[in-house]
């Protein structure tokens, strides 16, 4: 999966997909993960490294990172690559 | 080093096209403590769900209430509504504060007495009166309000049977200009049912007419036809007083005013928009001064108000079992709170709020119950900040029917606990157990053994 190549994001959380004129806020935490998303990296790497920061377990992040990679597809934010 | 406390990831769309027309985000400000008592302490000991009691509420509320009807009329009595609930440790709260109790079966009359309520203090409406109630209400003294002829005719024969002198009043409906209009207690005021039985039991000679009572509606959301209602008993009391030269000695009002909950459908919150006691005060005491009754036989004034008295001082505590996400993408949460024992959930839009510290980040949420039925909704739309499972939540203003209407349904009923005054926390009644059910069952022999 990856983001569409026009989404900008701010640090602050602020989205913008130009395409539909949409505009989304984030959590920090979300704005992580879409930037580790950017970055290309594994559901695997994404847990391990937001869990030696955060207390949360692997687990859980596991389940939160699909449910948010879900709601990003939904807003037309994700698109599938052709690796996936 | 201690690792960062973690929220989850949301993403949210803003909506710039049109105001949010319910406009509010309080719902998700934290209630960490009741009473100054924690909540996840509570859950820690009483488990979740768990009904909690605030004494110290319960007491400020009916003082709220007296103060509103003292002030503007001298003659004033509560009587506790058995059926909003009849917890008999919350009954003996209204009755410490000087309320009486108000009953609508023979099950709730003998809780009333159990509870040490005179006979003489109890009031008894309701359309199922039987003949053993009658005669125990009769031998008692208690006010009993007459619904319907059938009921008149019994009273009379026990009065013959026993020698006693009942003591009656009747139950009158009538038009006060709201839809829909509750004809279905007593006897009507505009087609002359109400004189028809008010001249039977003046000229039986048999029975005390001691008042006069009506119950209009239920959360009524305006005042004004309390004023009515006032009126036109009023109007009777003086038609008593100039055709028998008979003085009833009470008005009873009834029930029926809102709590600060709010119903389903409605833009603005019912704490901002359904009317406080001084507002039903000011029309019903005004009604009653400025009526054509005898300042020197002024009646009392009975309420029987349940809900707005005991809403407020009951919170339902749970928590979440699992989020997920419905075919559309909103996110469901599921909560150990089932439409079973939060009854009220089907009319209200209950205030619910997170018991524990959150971010600003909050999400549409649509809240189910534990139960295995597509109905076990508890809000459709409310805003939340990100819940996980193992979160704690506060229902809020569920005091009223939810601990006398609820259902053992799929999930055993959960245990009430009340905070006293000094922050003590009292079971006040048991979860139910396995024995709770079964044994009240029954198994026939042949039904004993079976093979798989």
């Amino acid at each position: 999966m990856r983001i569409k190549s026009n989404i900008a994001i701010s640090d602050s959380g602020f989205l913008l997909n130009p395409a539909t004129g949409e505009s989304f806020s984030l959590n920090p935490m979300g704005v992580a993960i879409l930037k580790m998303v950017k970055d290309g990296k594994s559901l695997e790497e994404m847990t391990q490294e937001i869990s030696q920061d955060f207390d949360v377990s692997l687990s859980i992040l596991e389940r939160d990172i699909e449910d948010f990679k879900g709601t990003l597809t939904q807003y037309g934010i994700l698109e599938n690559s052709k690796n996936d | 080093m201690s690792k960062k406390k973690y929220e989850r990831p949301s993403i949210k769309r803003i909506e710039n096209e049109m105001p949010n027309k319910f406009g509010l985000r309080s719902e998700y400000k934290p209630m960490t403590h009741i009473d100054g008592v924690a909540v996840k302490d509570i859950i820690k000991e009483h488990g979740s769900p768990v009904f909690v009691i605030s004494e110290k509420t319960i007491r400020q509320v009916y003082k709220d209430a007296m103060r509103a009807f003292a002030i503007r009329y001298p003659k004033v009595q509560f009587a506790w509504s058995y059926k909003t609930n009849y917890l008999s440790a919350i009954c003996n709260v209204f009755h410490q504060e000087g309320s009486w109790a108000e009953v609508v079966s023979g099950f709730e009359y003998d809780k009333a007495l159990n509870n040490g309520i005179p006979g003489n203090k109890i009031i008894f409406n309701g359309p199922d009166k039987t003949r053993d109630d009658l005669k125990k209400a009769i031998d008692n003294k208690s006010l009993i309000h007459i619904d319907h002829l059938d009921e008149y005719y019994t009273i009379l024969e026990l009065a013959d049977e026993t020698g006693l002198r009942p003591q009656v009043a009747i139950r009158v409906n009538m038009d006060t200009g709201v839809y829909p209009m509750w004809d279905r207690f007593g006897f009507n005021y505009e087609n002359g049912q109400a004189w028809d039985a008010l001249n039977k039991i003046m000229i039986s000679k048999k029975m005390d007419l001691v008042g006069l009572h009506c119950h209009i509606g239920t959360y009524m959301m305006t005042a004004e036809p309390y004023g009515i209602a006032a009126a036109k008993l009023a109007d009777l009391a003086v038609g008593l007083q100039q055709k028998y030269n008979h003085h009833v000695k009470y008005i009873d009002l009834g029930g029926g005013f809102a709590g600060k909950n709010t119903l389903k459908g409605a833009y603005l919150p019912g704490s901002d928009t359904n009317p406080s006691f001084d507002d039903y005060a000011e029309k019903i005491t005004s009604a009653l001064i400025n009526s054509n009754i005898s300042p020197d036989h002024l009646p009392w004034l009975f309420l029987e108000t349940g809900r707005a008295l005991i809403d407020e001082a009951g919170f339902l505590l749970g928590t979440v079992i699992a989020n997920k996400r419905s075919s559309i993408g909103k996110r469901n949460t599921i909560l150990d709170i089932g439409v079973n024992i939060l009854f009220t959930s089907f009319w209200y839009q209950h205030k619910i709020t997170p018991a524990q510290e959150f971010t600003h980040h909050t999400e549409n949420t649509m809240l189910y119950g534990p139960l295995c039925m597509n109905i076990d909704v508890i809000r459709e739309n409310v805003e939340l900040p990100l819940l996980n499972p193992g979160d704690h939540v506060v229902v809020h203003h569920v005091g009223a029917y939810n601990m006398t209407q609820w259902m053992q349904f799929i999930t055993l009923r959960p245990k009430v606990v009340m905070i006293d005054l000094e922050g003590k926390i009292h079971v006040i009644r048991k979860g139910e157990s396995m024995n709770s059910i079964s044994d009240y069952e029954g198994m026939p022999k042949h039904l004993t053994d079976f093979k798989l």
